[in-house]
């Protein structure tokens, strides 16, 4: 059939969107609402000395306000997966306990029948703090968390391979230091969340779920002890995620607490400024690696210990960032022996999490601007050193001796070296290095950079989907994944209706409520096209059986003589016989057309891909100009081409942020300086140039029945290389570029040497 | 505090009066007391661009105002572009067709701010798209496809074709 699967067809998301009708947090009203307000750590690490509440607690308008010992019998904010029992002391706490550790820390909330009045009387709050020294080097020498607790509450090791032998018959040895700056997803919606509490039905409810509602409902009903048909979670539209949104923050506990014991809703709604010092933060790491290199440039071993820079609390993740930081380092090449460590370290900065392409960014950077160190070191062209250690198309599968996210890290499919030919051709980069000679002899910065990266998708282990036609002819998906404006509605539409024989447009996907499915993965971690897309696939084909089984009896025609199309039931042959539409379908048997499918996977897929940068620098100003950049990225099968090439764009605008602009950065103590969007710079279109995307379906999954790899990552996650590598190129200095983001300042130090 | 003013506007061509406390927004004015919350905030202060209406016409950050000042004038948001409906403005559609959002929460200033562009310039180059737009941030498309929507769109109107 494939009338409509592979298509870049228009989304159903849309229409809402442009019009000015979705339903964000902060468009949702609730009768009788009142509005929270955070006051939060105004000292990065410290005892409460002494709170003054009274002038907040008598201004008109004022309903309550909470400090921790308020809500002292509640326990700290979980982690989502089961993780080592070392990391739960360095948990959070919804309000701040005596102790506060990061500036931007929740410790007092403010419940006011109007947010002016709640943001009115945040500032009327006094809270006196015993300053302690701050920790704000995750690599330097550990400090104390707590009476008893390090700042390092585990390392994370792995390895295979016989390292020392691979060193000691090294022909060279190569070793960097690297560190990848601190920087987020930002989505441009800032959090919110709306408790509400339906007494009448014992049903607590937060409104502003996002990313996982179902996995969220498990752990907000542990903390609440409430059974899980008591609470459920509710998604509206998401300005975006990225990973970091959708996660269990202090607030979200708040608001829904808050909703029980005040008995109105209560809404909150972040601000920017809060944004950038309370959501979550990602990505600081300092790597220390080491390569053992025989003559022709093949890795023979490589061992890495790395700093992971935590913030203040360890977040619902756990140590998932460090985790798989380690299992996808080595990325697309053999490199037969491999240790890397991972050290996780508490600061006295916002705490950090997953964002987009989590540990495969600050990894790939690491492993390229080592490739690129090996090149330099041999004088060899830095891309034959990348060919000669790719992981060889005929050995996939491809066990890599490591584990990621609880499972076997197996490379599934993947032909590294054609992409790398195809990528280089589209990108004419031999071509563009002789007009690059031809600049630089006339004293122009010009440099060419590459990536080549292994991402990972499609985590399982299985999630479901059922499907029904409705009443009225339409047919209705419900699934548990989450959109966070990435397309999913449109994506799982494409992939039933192809099977069903229906337009894509007259579906309708349910994603994020878990008050009408039980289950559900969200949307994170490039899973959900792949396991909601193939559970949706298959509950869509039993469906269709059920469809072509009752339509035979009806129309006493055998079932292999029948076709669906444009939801008529028909006679394959001839145009002239009987027929019957699924609205009278639905109508004669209208409990009996619905069905539920499960897609059930041990293992990862893994997507890859080559970045190319061509920039140029300029050296009176030490601004990094980005002249040309192409993505090439293998996703197996892309469901619609449009929303692919929309991912891969905005995750290479994101990750341009990361290699060039975007920083939290903090005084010396600890006061963060990167709390507007004057100072945490998101790239504008000013600095976004126009992007080559090249999308190939060259290596199909193995793994799942429509071939598809997740493709929300790959846009993101070789940007940082790419342009370090480039900028490098451009400097004739291959180890020159330590340090992401590449901001003038560094550029100048690079170009002139330190100031 | 609880100072108030009586103004007077037209919103979306509707008269519109009300009593606004006088520190009130004209961003939180549309938002709650109109109920236009198609008109976003993304920062509060004047960076993003999602809270971009059009005041007389002119692209205006509704963050940046408060309520009083809009008294007397003409506002224009996102629920105002579309000629009804049914139908879409052509600059709607053009996005809807170039994949010109993904998670639509910049989407409605970037629409207040190109049609303020195309009324002024309805043959723009690529450039001037690009400069138009350079004070609104999407986190989500990397812009280029918004470009392209309204390359598209310009072409549209300037044919006088209804999308």
């Amino acid at each position: 059939m494939n009338a409509v699967l592979g298509r870049r067809v228009t989304r159903l998301e849309d229409r809402p969107l442009l019009t000015g009708c979705g339903r964000f947090a902060g468009d949702m009203v609730f009768e009788g609402q009142l509005y929270m307000r955070i006051a939060r750590a105004t000292c990065a690490h410290g005892r409460i000395a002494a709170m003054h509440l009274d002038a907040a607690k008598a201004l008109p308008g004022v309903v309550a306000i909470w400090a921790g010992d308020d809500i002292a019998d509640l326990p700290p904010i979980d982690f989502r997966d089961p993780a080592a029992t070392a990391l739960a002391p360095y948990r959070q706490t919804i309000l701040a306990r005596e102790r506060v550790r990061y500036i931007g820390e929740p410790v007092v909330a403010i419940f006011a029948t109007d947010a002016y009045i709640a943001e009115d009387a945040a500032e009327l709050i006094e809270i006196e703090y015993d300053e302690y020294p701050v920790t704000l080097d995750a690599s330097g020498p550990l400090g104390e968390f707590a009476p008893g607790l390090q700042t390092e509450p585990i390392m994370l090791e792995q390895g295979y391979g016989d390292i020392a032998a691979a060193f000691a018959r090294a022909h060279a040895v190569i070793e960097l230091t690297l560190k990848i700056g601190r920087h987020s997803g930002v989505p441009l919606e800032t959090r919110g969340a709306i408790g509400r509490y339906d007494a009448a039905n014992d049903i607590l409810e937060l409104h502003g779920a996002a990313k996982v509602p179902h996995r969220n409902q498990e752990a907000m009903a542990r903390f609440f002890g409430r059974d899980h048909a008591h609470l459920h979670l509710h998604e509206g539209h998401v300005g975006g995620g990225f990973g970091i949104r959708g996660e269990l923050y202090p607030e979200d506990f708040l608001v829904c607490l808050a909703a029980l014991r005040l008995g109105r809703p209560v809404k909150w709604i972040e601000d920017r400024r809060e944004h950038l010092m309370a959501a979550n933060h990602s990505r600081e790491q300092e790597h220390h690696i080491r390569a053992a290199i025989d003559k022709d440039g093949v890795v023979l071993g490589l061992e890495d210990e790395f700093f992971h820079d935590q913030g203040a609390y360890i977040r619902t993740h756990g140590a998932r960032v460090v985790d798989l930081t380690i299992g996808m380092l080595p990325g697309p090449y053999r490199i037969p022996a491999y240790r890397a460590k991972g050290h996780m370290r508490l600061t006295n900065k916002t705490p950090a999490a997953t964002y987009r392409s989590p540990g495969r960014y600050e990894g790939s950077f690491v492993r390229e601007r080592l490739m690129d160190a090996v090149a330099g070191r041999l004088g060899l062209d830095p891309i034959i050193v990348r060919q000669r250690n790719l992981v060889p198309k005929d050995a996939m599968p491809y066990a890599r001796g490591l584990g990621a996210l609880g499972t076997d890290v197996v490379l599934d499919s993947g032909d590294y070296a054609g992409l790398l030919d195809k990528a280089l051709k589209r990108f004419d980069w031999r071509g563009r290095q002789a007009a690059i000679q031809a600049r630089r002899a006339k004293g122009e910065y010009v440099g060419l950079g590459i990536c080549m990266f292994v991402e990972k998708s499609g985590l399982g282990p299985k999630d479901g989907a059922r499907i029904g036609v409705l009443p009225d002819g339409g047919i209705e998906i419900v699934t548990g994944s989450a959109s966070l404006g990435q397309g999913v509605e449109t994506a799982l539409a494409q992939i039933a209706a192809d099977t069903l024989g229906v337009d894509y447009r007259s579906i309708r996907v349910i994603h994020g409520q878990t008050d009408r499915i039980p289950y559900g993965i969200g949307a994170h971690a490039s899973r959900a096209t792949v396991l909601t897309g193939n559970a949706t696939h298959q509950a869509a084909i039993l469906l269709r059986e059920t469809i072509m089984k009752a339509a035979a009896d009806l129309l006493q025609l055998p079932v292999a003589s029948l076709l669906i199309r444009d939801s008529i039931v028909s006679a394959r042959e001839g145009g002239h016989g009987p027929s019957i539409s699924l609205r009278d379908l639905a109508v004669q048997m209208p409990d009996a057309l619905h069905s539920e499918g499960w897609f059930h996977t041990d293992h990862m897929t893994y997507p890859y891909g080559v970045h190319l940068a061509q920039v140029c620098l300029d050296a009176e100003t030490c601004l990094t100009k980005v002249e040309s950049y192409l993505v090439a990225y293998d996703v197996g099968r892309a469901v619609n081409p449009a929303m692919v090439e929309g991912q891969i764009a905005g995750g290479f605008a994101q990750g341009l942020g990361g290699a060039l602009y975007e920083e939290f950065r903090y005084d010396e103590r600890g006061e963060p300086l990167s709390v507007t969007f004057a100072d945490y710079l998101i790239p504008t279109l000013h600095e976004v140039p126009a992007l080559d995307i090249l999308v190939t379906e060259d290596a199909p999954s193995p793994l799942n029945p429509l071939g598809i790899k997740g493709a929300g990552e790959g846009g993101c996650t070789g940007v940082g290389a790419a342009i370090a590598s480039a900028v490098a190129d451009a400097l004739q200095k291959p180890e020159a570029v330590k340090t992401l983001p590449i901001t003038p300042q560094r550029l100048r130090n690079m170009l002139r040497g330190p100031a | 505090m609880s100072e108030t003013r009586s103004i007077s506007l037209t919103v979306n061509g509707r008269a519109v009066a009300a009593d606004v406390e006088v520190r009130l927004t004209l961003a939180d004015f549309l938002r709650q007391n109109l109920r236009l919350t198609g008109t976003h905030l993304g920062c509060e202060h004047g960076v993003c661009g999602a809270c971009t209406i059009l005041l007389d016409g002119r692209s205006a950050r509704s963050c940046l105002m408060l309520a009083v000042q809009a008294n007397g004038h003409a506002i224009t948001t996102v629920e105002g572009l579309a000629p009804n409906a049914e139908q879409m403005h052509p600059l709607q559609i053009a996005f809807q067709e170039q994949h010109a959002l993904q998670c639509g929460f910049c989407t409605p200033g970037m629409l207040t701010t190109l049609t303020e562009l195309l009324r002024d310039n309805p043959d723009p180059s690529a450039a001037q798209v690009r400069e138009a737009i350079s004070g609104n941030l999407c986190r989500c498309t990397g812009y280029n496809s918004i470009v392209d929507a309204t390359l598209q769109a310009a072409k549209k109107l300037r044919e006088g074709v209804p999308g």
